[in-house]
C-alpha cells in the first residue's frame, strides 16, 4: 500500500484569510433557567435529579433539567397507555395528520430558536443547526403527517393497526432530528410514546413538547423524559411498553436486543457505523473533497453514518489527499454561534476523551496523523479536524466508530479491492462512491452492504427517502414509507 | 421418473423378491452430501414407532461448515439475476413434483396420517416453490420505489437479501414446512443453513437431492439433520450468521436463544405457530431483506 506524502504545499500553508465575526445571537434561544420533563400533557420536575446542561463550546451552564426518576417513567407510559386505548388510536388518520401538521408549521416558524437552542446544547455549527437540522426535522413532520390518512396505501395491508405504546431512546448528535425521525412516524400510525432525550442535549426535545402542548395534542400521546441510561433502560424494561426504538451505539443497542429477548415487544435499531467513502481515479477530484470532507467534518464527524474511511484509489491517492489538506487549512473551527464556522465544538467531555484515545490508538499502531493549522479555544471540547494516512485494515481507526473529526485513509488498486475493504466491517451503515463512470457507480452500490449509498454525494438526509443499517449497524427503516413499518402491527 | 415409480407399484410380486436398496441419509453442505464430520447418527422412528433409518446427527462443526458454505455461496446467488432465481425455484417444482409419490410415502411415514392427505401436503409444497419462483423478480417492484427527496437528487430504495440465514424448520411438518420457510429465504437472495425436524428429518434429507439436481448452486441451501437443541445456540450465536428463524424451536426456548442472536445484532423471526396449508403472503419474505437507498445528483 502507497503511503502518500503529506504535501510541502498543505504544511506550511496558514490561513490566507482573517474572518470578521458573525455571530448568531444567543438570546433567540430563549434559555429558561430551568426545564421540564413533559408528562401527560403537562410540564413538572422530574423525581431525578436536577442537572445541569453545559453548552459544550464554553462548559459554561445553560440551564438545569429536573430529570425524569423511575416513577416519572411508570407515569409515562401509564398515560402514553391512557392516550392510546382513549382518544389517539381511535382517531381519524386524518385528524391525528393534522396534529402532525400543526407540529411541522411550530417548528418552522420557531425555526431559528431552536436552531440557536440546539447549537448551544450540541455544540453544533449554526450553519448546519439552521441548515439541516431544524428544517428537515420539520419535513419529516410534515411529511408523516400526510401518511396518517393513507395507511391503507402502504403495503401492510387493508388497515394496517398501531403497535401501542412506544419507547423511543435518542442519541446527543441530532438531538430535535433524531426526535422528529421518532416521534412524527409513530404518531402517523397512531402510536402514543414516550421519549427520552440523550442526557447532554435534553433542551431540544423539551422545546419540542411545549411545540406539542401548544399544539394542543391530547395528554399523554408524547411525554418527554430527560435522563440517563438509567432511565432509558426503566424504558426499555418497561412491561407496558409494545415497542422500543433505539438509535445510538451498537454497544448499547446489543444490550437492548437481548433485554428484549423472549418478550413480545417489537424493536427497531440505528447503530453505528464505519463507512467506506471510496474515491476512484476518474472521479472529480474538487467534488470528491467536498463529498469527504461533508462526510467526516459535518457534524464534527459525530453522525453514526459519517464518511470515516476514505477509500482512495492508489493512482490519485496523493493528489487526493494534497487537495484534502488544501482544503482542510480553509476549514473553520470555532465558536458554534459564528454563522461562518465549518466544524464546532465536541458534544462532552466524555466523547472528548473518546476521541482522544482513538487517535492515540492510531498514532501507536503506526499511523500518520495530520491536522491543519488551528487555533482551538481554550475552554470547551475541541478536537482539530485530523487525518491519518498510512493507515492499514487492521488499525483501531479503521475498525471502530471514532464518532468524532477523525478521517482513515486507505487505499485500493481495484474496484474488487475497494469492495472487499469496504464491506469488511461488522457495520453496514452506508457508504460513498465517487467515480464518474455510471456503470461503476450501479455495480458498487449493488455491491456495498450498507443500507444507504451515496453516489458522488455524501451525508443526504430526507424524509422520503429510508435510511438505517445492515449488519451490525441495525435493523428497521426510518424515513419513507419503509419508516411506517416500524410503528405498524401487520 | 413418475410412470417409473407408478409401475413399481403396479408389479409388487416382482419387488418383494428383490433385496432393496436402502438408502444412507447423509447431511447436505456446500452441494455434497457429507456424513457428519463427528461420525455419528441418532435412530428415526415412523409416526407408529417402527425404526425408519439412521440420520446423521449434525456436530457444531458440522454446522460451521455450512455456514462457511453459505457465506461462500453468498455473492453469486445474491447476485444472480431475480429472472435466474426464479427459475432455479421453479426447477426445484418440477423436480420435486417429478418424485411425488416418494415424497408423499416418506411424508406418511414420518408424520403418520392417510397416504392421500400425505400427498396432499406434497402438492401444497410443490405449489410453494410455485409461489416464491414467481416473487424472485416482483418483490423489489411491489416494496422498492424511487424517493422523492426535496433537491437535485435522484434517490431509490430496493430490497436487498440479508445474508446468511438460519433456519430452524418445524417440527410438526417434514416437508411441507420446510419447503415454507425455505423458499422465502432463498428466493430474494439469502442463502440458508437448515436445521431439518429433528424427529422427522427424512423428507428434508431427500429434499436435499432435490435441491441437489435443480441447477441450485451449491451452499446456496445447506440442509443439516441432528438435534435442534444441540444445534441451535451455535447457530444464533454464529458471527457471520445475519439472520435466524427460529420457527422450529419451542416459544420457551426461542429467548436464550434470541439473546445469543444479539451478540451480532441479527435479525430474528421467530413467528407464531402456523397453518402450512394457508396462503403464505409475503411477512416470511419480508423477514429476511434489508432496504437499500441509494442516492445521486441530478446535473448537467
Amino acid at each position: 500500500m502507497a503511503k502518500p506524502v503529506l504535501s510541502a504545499r498543505a504544511k506550511n500553508q496558514k490561513h490566507s484569510f482573517e474572518y470578521a465575526p458573525a455571530p448568531e445571537s444567543r438570546d433567540i434561544a430563549r434559555l429558561k433557567p430551568s426545564y421540564q420533563i413533559f408528562v401527560d400533557g403537562k410540564f413538572r420536575d422530574g423525581s431525578g435529579e436536577a442537572v445541569k446542561t453545559i453548552n459544550p463550546a464554553d462548559e459554561q451552564p445553560l440551564a438545569e433539567v429536573a430529570e425524569a426518576g423511575p416513577a416519572d417513567v411508570n407515569d409515562a407510559v401509564a398515560a402514553a397507555r391512557r392516550a392510546f386505548d382513549g382518544p389517539w388510536s381511535k382517531m381519524p388518520g386524518k385528524e391525528r395528520g393534522k396534529y402532525l401538521f400543526r407540529i411541522a408549521r411550530a417548528i418552522q416558524e420557531r425555526g431559528r430558536e431552536l436552531a440557536v437552542l440546539e447549537s448551544l446544547d450540541n455544540g453544533k455549527p449554526i450553519r448546519e443547526a439552521r441548515d439541516v437540522d431544524v428544517p428537515v426535522a420539520a419535513a419529516h413532520f410534515f411529511y408523516y403527517a400526510g401518511w396518517a390518512d393513507k395507511l391503507g396505501y402502504g403495503g401492510f395491508g387493508p388497515d394496517p393497526r398501531p403497535i401501542g405504546v412506544a419507547g423511543q431512546i435518542i442519541p446527543w448528535n441530532f438531538p430535535l432530528l433524531m426526535a422528529a425521525w421518532k416521534i412524527a412516524p409513530a404518531l402517523a400510525c397512531g402510536n402514543t410514546v414516550v421519549l427520552k432525550p440523550a442526557e447532554t442535549t435534553p433542551l431540544s426535545a423539551l422545546v419540542l413538547a411545549e411545540i406539542i402542548a401548544e399544539a394542543d395534542l391530547p395528554p399523554g400521546v408524547v411525554n418527554i423524559l430527560a435522563g440517563g441510561p438509567a432511565i432509558g433502560q426503566a424504558l426499555v424494561e418497561h412491561d407496558d411498553i409494545d415497542k422500543i426504538a433505539f438509535t445510538g451505539s451498537t454497544d448499547v443497542g446489543k444490550i437492548i436486543q437481548r433485554t428484549l429477548a423472549g418478550t413480545p415487544k417489537r424493536l427497531s435499531l440505528e447503530l453505528g457505523g464505519k463507512a467506506a467513502n471510496i474515491v476512484f481515479e476518474d472521479a472529480p477530484i474538487d467534488q470528491a473533497v467536498e463529498g469527504i470532507v461533508n462526510g467526516i467534518f459535518f457534524n464534527q464527524g459525530q453522525v453514526c453514518c459519517a464518511g470515516s474511511r476514505l477509500l482512495v484509489q492508489e493512482s490519485v491517492a496523493d493528489e487526493l489527499i494534497a487537495s484534502l489538506q488544501r482544503r482542510l487549512t480553509t476549514l473553520r473551527v470555532g465558536d458554534p454561534l459564528d454563522k461562518n464556522t465549518d466544524v464546532g465544538a465536541i458534544n462532552s467531555a466524555a466523547q472528548l476523551a473518546r476521541i482522544r484515545e482513538l487517535t492515540d490508538s492510531g498514532v501507536d499502531e503506526g499511523a500518520t496523523r495530520w491536522s491543519p493549522p488551528c487555533e482551538l479555544p481554550e475552554r470547551g471540547f475541541w478536537f482539530a479536524p485530523t487525518v491519518f494516512t498510512g493507515v492499514s485494515p487492521a488499525h483501531r481507526i479503521a475498525r471502530e466508530e471514532i464518532f468524532g473529526p477523525v478521517l482513515s485513509v486507505l487505499t485500493f488498486r481495484t474496484p474488487a479491492e475497494a469492495v472487499e475493504k469496504a464491506n469488511n466491517t461488522p457495520y453496514g451503515l452506508s457508504a460513498g462512491v465517487w467515480t464518474e463512470k455510471g456503470s461503476r457507480i450501479l455495480s458498487m452500490a449493488a455491491q456495498l452492504r450498507a443500507g444507504v449509498v451515496w453516489a458522488n454525494t455524501f451525508n443526504r438526509f430526507d424524509p422520503s427517502a429510508p435510511f438505517g443499517g445492515y449488519k451490525e449497524s441495525g435493523f428497521g427503516r426510518e424515513g419513507g414509507r419503509h419508516g411506517l413499518e416500524a410503528y405498524l402491527d401487520h | 421418473m413418475t410412470t417409473k415409480s407408478k409401475s413399481t407399484k403396479a408389479k409388487p410380486a416382482p419387488a418383494d423378491d428383490r433385496l432393496r436398496v436402502r438408502k444412507t441419509y447423509k447431511l447436505y453442505i456446500g452441494g455434497a452430501f457429507p456424513r457428519s464430520e463427528s461420525g455419528r447418527s441418532y435412530p428415526v422412528h415412523s409416526a407408529s414407532g417402527d425404526l425408519l433409518a439412521h440420520a446423521a446427527q449434525a456436530s457444531r462443526k458440522d454446522l460451521r461448515d455450512a455456514v462457511v458454505a453459505a457465506r461462500k455461496a453468498f455473492a453469486a446467488w445474491s447476485g444472480a439475476t431475480a429472472y435466474n432465481r426464479g427459475q432455479v425455484l421453479y426447477r426445484v417444482a418440477e423436480m420435486l413434483d417429478g418424485r411425488r409419490e416418494q415424497f408423499a410415502a416418506e411424508v406418511a411415514e414420518s408424520e403418520g396420517g392417510s397416504p392421500a392427505a400425505a400427498l396432499a401436503q406434497v402438492d401444497a409444497a410443490i405449489d410453494r416453490w410455485v409461489y416464491y419462483a414467481g416473487w424472485s423478480d416482483k418483490y423489489a417492484q411491489v416494496v422498492g420505489g424511487t424517493n422523492p427527496v426535496a433537491g437535485p437528487y435522484f434517490s431509490f430504495s430496493l430490497p436487498e437479501p440479508t445474508g446468511v440465514v438460519g433456519v430452524v424448520a418445524p417440527q410438526d411438518s417434514s416437508l411441507l414446512g420446510l419447503v415454507s420457510v425455505l423458499a422465502p429465504v432463498v428466493a430474494l437472495g439469502n442463502t440458508a443453513v437448515v436445521i431439518a425436524a429433528e424427529e422427522r428429518p427424512l423428507p428434508a434429507a431427500s429434499f436435499a437431492e432435490v435441491l441437489a439436481t435443480s441447477d441450485l448452486p451449491g451452499g446456496v441451501v445447506n440442509l443439516l439433520t441432528g438435534f435442534t437443541a444441540e444445534l441451535t445456540p451455535w447457530l444464533a450465536g454464529h458471527r457471520d450468521v445475519n439472520a435466524v428463524d427460529l420457527t422450529g424451536v419451542a416459544v420457551p426456548d426461542r429467548k436464550a436463544l434470541q439473546i445469543k442472536a444479539a451478540d451480532n445484532v441479527k435479525r430474528v423471526y421467530a413467528p407464531a405457530a402456523a397453518d402450512w396449508s394457508a396462503d403464505p403472503g409475503i411477512s416470511r419474505l419480508g423477514a429476511f431483506v434489508e432496504t437499500k437507498t441509494v442516492w445521486h445528483p441530478i446535473g448537467v
